[in-house]
């Protein structure tokens, strides 16, 4: 399927597989162009040129703004303004290569979109302007309603084509809108487009989470009086109920391997963590103290909770063995800490931190103990690693409606959704689909 | 071979219809799953109700009763001296009731994150129902429960209009 530019190629053919030049020249841009860790991220100058239609669709004529608008949210590209150069090539022969360095563009795609059959193909490039090279070439297609998904799939390789991180255009994410009293629960594309309406209610509902296989989400609702959790399927929408105990149910979190989840249960008493298997049995105690325990979260390998408690007076984040036993506290810095989230590789946890009178996220690197405000608040809430731990989607109150938004985790780019709804809060990102 | 994978995985990420119209919606029935509303299947006889629930004395605005609210001071579950005679009141009438069924809701201001709300009006709640352990109400007539947050007034600005969201709510069944 893939097709290469051979004339560029021709000399190196006797020594190497074409595949394995391709991942040695990317590989070496990468090293050259991007600094990953710490903050000041060099971001990478892309001229994301207008994919050309070819059956003329104006509704439709906008893969290349998906695709700049992806990779602008990644914190990792500058997309470049290319609405005013004279020459907007659509095939390799157009490139004019003294335009994209006058622009300072470091890479570029471009591409052609043909519509036909209600399916949309496209063939299009990723080439490095300086070297003059291809970096990539594809052609993908599918049905129409597929058209931003196709873009998405675009993003994503040339995301991990200059970055070597996984993209995580093609994923999913969910948030709880309020509009006009109603509460829903919502699945939408990473961007925020394609939105689907899992469950509505009249009352409350929070705390959503993805199963690890992104097949099911638990959440909180308040639809009889009192939190309660319930497993919804995404694929029959089909729904349990997963605890219904006297007093609350709530937060709650799956295990890596999706069998069992910790919830947050309280009888007549304060909040208490405990384990219960996905389909309601095998109820127990994580841990048993007479303040409050909430907001459990797993570490990925599944070994330890993180968890919220007040039991230092204010709320700060602690952790446990998820076999329980002694817990730990983690945060030190800050008036309160709350509403902790562990990245995909177990590093860093990400909180909201109260100091000043103001909630913000902050990025806890747990190897070295560095914190790092990556949000400035007042109101930030619910922060969410995206599946490649590069990005964090949060929630934010402005007058008293609330908004999501994603940061990258050096703090450099953010950017809020434009989700037509009343309030919006909640956010989660479903995991990488295997 | 490239191309039929990214088909499949594109496929496979829309799990869900194209429906625009939720998959639940819980404010109408929708068979099996709504036959644990207990609210709905309480609709015993009240006539019983009116005499051993003595409903009368909890809806006459001049009694003591027909008052609900506790109100807290900011991240506060400590129950202030003013509510003694409310919370004496309710207590007593719960002892005095073994047929009540009664619900403490706890509520807190919008600062903070969601979770931890719940868990703070559920400490309200817990609280206020301690006070009225001590005067003889019995756990099993009692439900702590909190809505956390979630009731609270989104437009305030001012310390007066946070401290009506910091309360804890009763109510009783059948009422």
């Amino acid at each position: 399927m893939k097709k290469y530019n051979l004339h560029m190629l021709k000399t190196f053919k006797t020594f190497f597989s074409l595949c394995l030049l391709l991942l040695i020249s990317i590989h070496a841009f990468a090293i050259e162009t991007i600094e990953i860790s710490g903050g000041g991220t060099k971001q990478i100058n892309i001229a994301v040129m207008p994919y050309k239609e070819i059956v003329a669709d104006k509704a439709n004529s906008r893969m290349h703004q998906i695709i700049a608008a992806d990779l602008y949210r990644s914190g990792f590209f500058r997309p470049l303004e290319v609405n005013g150069l004279v020459n907007k090539p659509s095939t390799l022969s157009d490139i004019n290569y003294a335009e994209m360095t006058a622009i300072e563009a470091q890479v570029m795609t471009l591409g052609q979109v043909e519509i036909s059959n209600n399916r949309v193909k496209v063939n299009w490039f990723l080439v490095d302007t300086n070297k003059k090279m291809i970096l990539t070439t594809m052609e993908y297609s599918g049905p129409v309603a597929q058209y931003r998904a196709i873009a998405h799939k675009i993003s994503d390789t040339i995301y991990e084509k200059l970055t070597g991180i996984p993209g995580v255009f093609s994923t999913k994410i969910s948030y709880i809108s309020k509009n006009k009293g109603r509460y829903s629960l919502n699945v939408a594309d990473a961007d925020g487009f394609n939105v689907q309406s899992v469950v509505g209610s009249p009352q409350p509902i929070i705390s959503a989470r993805w199963s690890p296989d992104a097949k099911k989400i638990a959440y909180v609702s308040f639809e009889k009086k009192k939190p309660i959790v319930y497993i919804q399927s995404l694929v029959t929408g089909q729904r349990t109920v997963l605890a219904n105990f006297k007093g609350n149910n709530s937060s709650p979190s799956w295990s890596p391997d999706g069998k069992r989840l910790a919830i947050v249960l309280t009888y007549n008493a304060n909040s208490q963590i405990y384990l219960i298997d996905a389909d309601g049995s095998n109820l127990k105690p994580l841990i048993q103290s007479a303040h409050i325990d909430t907001e459990p979260v797993w570490s990925p390998d599944g070994r330890f909770i993180y968890f919220t408690s007040d039991r230092g007076g204010r709320p700060q984040i602690y952790k446990v063995s998820s076999s329980g036993g002694e817990s730990q506290r983690v945060s030190f810095e800050g008036n309160q800490n709350l509403n902790p989230n562990v990245s995909p590789d177990a590093k860093m946890l990400s909180y909201v931190s109260q100091d000043e009178g103001r909630f913000r996220v902050v990025l806890h690197d747990l190897q070295t103990g560095q914190i790092t405000k990556i949000t400035d608040g007042p109101f930030d809430e619910a922060p969410k690693f995206s599946p490649n731990g590069h990005v964090i989607l949060y929630a934010h109150k402005i007058n008293g409606s609330g908004e999501l938004s994603t940061v990258s985790i050096d703090g450099v780019v953010r950017q809020s959704f434009n989700i037509h709804a009343d309030d919006i809060r909640e956010p989660a990102w479903a995991p990488f689909v295997k | 071979m490239k191309k039929s994978l990214l088909l499949a995985s594109l496929l496979s990420l829309f799990l869900i219809g194209c429906s625009s119209t939720p998959i639940v919606d819980v404010s109408k029935p929708a068979g099996p799953s709504a036959s644990n509303d207990l609210s709905s299947s309480s609709d015993l006889s009240s006539f019983s109700d009116e005499t051993d629930l003595d409903l009368a004395s909890l809806r006459d605005p001049n009694n003591i009763l027909s008052k609900r609210s506790i109100y807290f001071d900011y991240d506060k579950d400590v129950v202030k001296a003013e509510y003694k005679d409310l919370i004496a009141a309710h207590a007593k009438y719960v002892a005095s009731h073994p047929k009540a069924k009664m619900t403490l809701t706890g509520n807190t201001d919008d600062r903070g994150s969601r979770e931890y709300n719940v868990s703070l009006g559920q400490k309200r709640s817990v609280s206020v129902k301690k006070s009225m352990n001590i005067l003889g109400a019995q756990d099993a007539q009692i439900e702590t429960v909190s809505f956390g947050e979630e009731r609270a007034d989104t437009n305030c600005k001012d310390s007066g209009c946070y401290g009506k969201d910091r309360r804890v709510d009763i109510s009783y069944e059948k009422e």
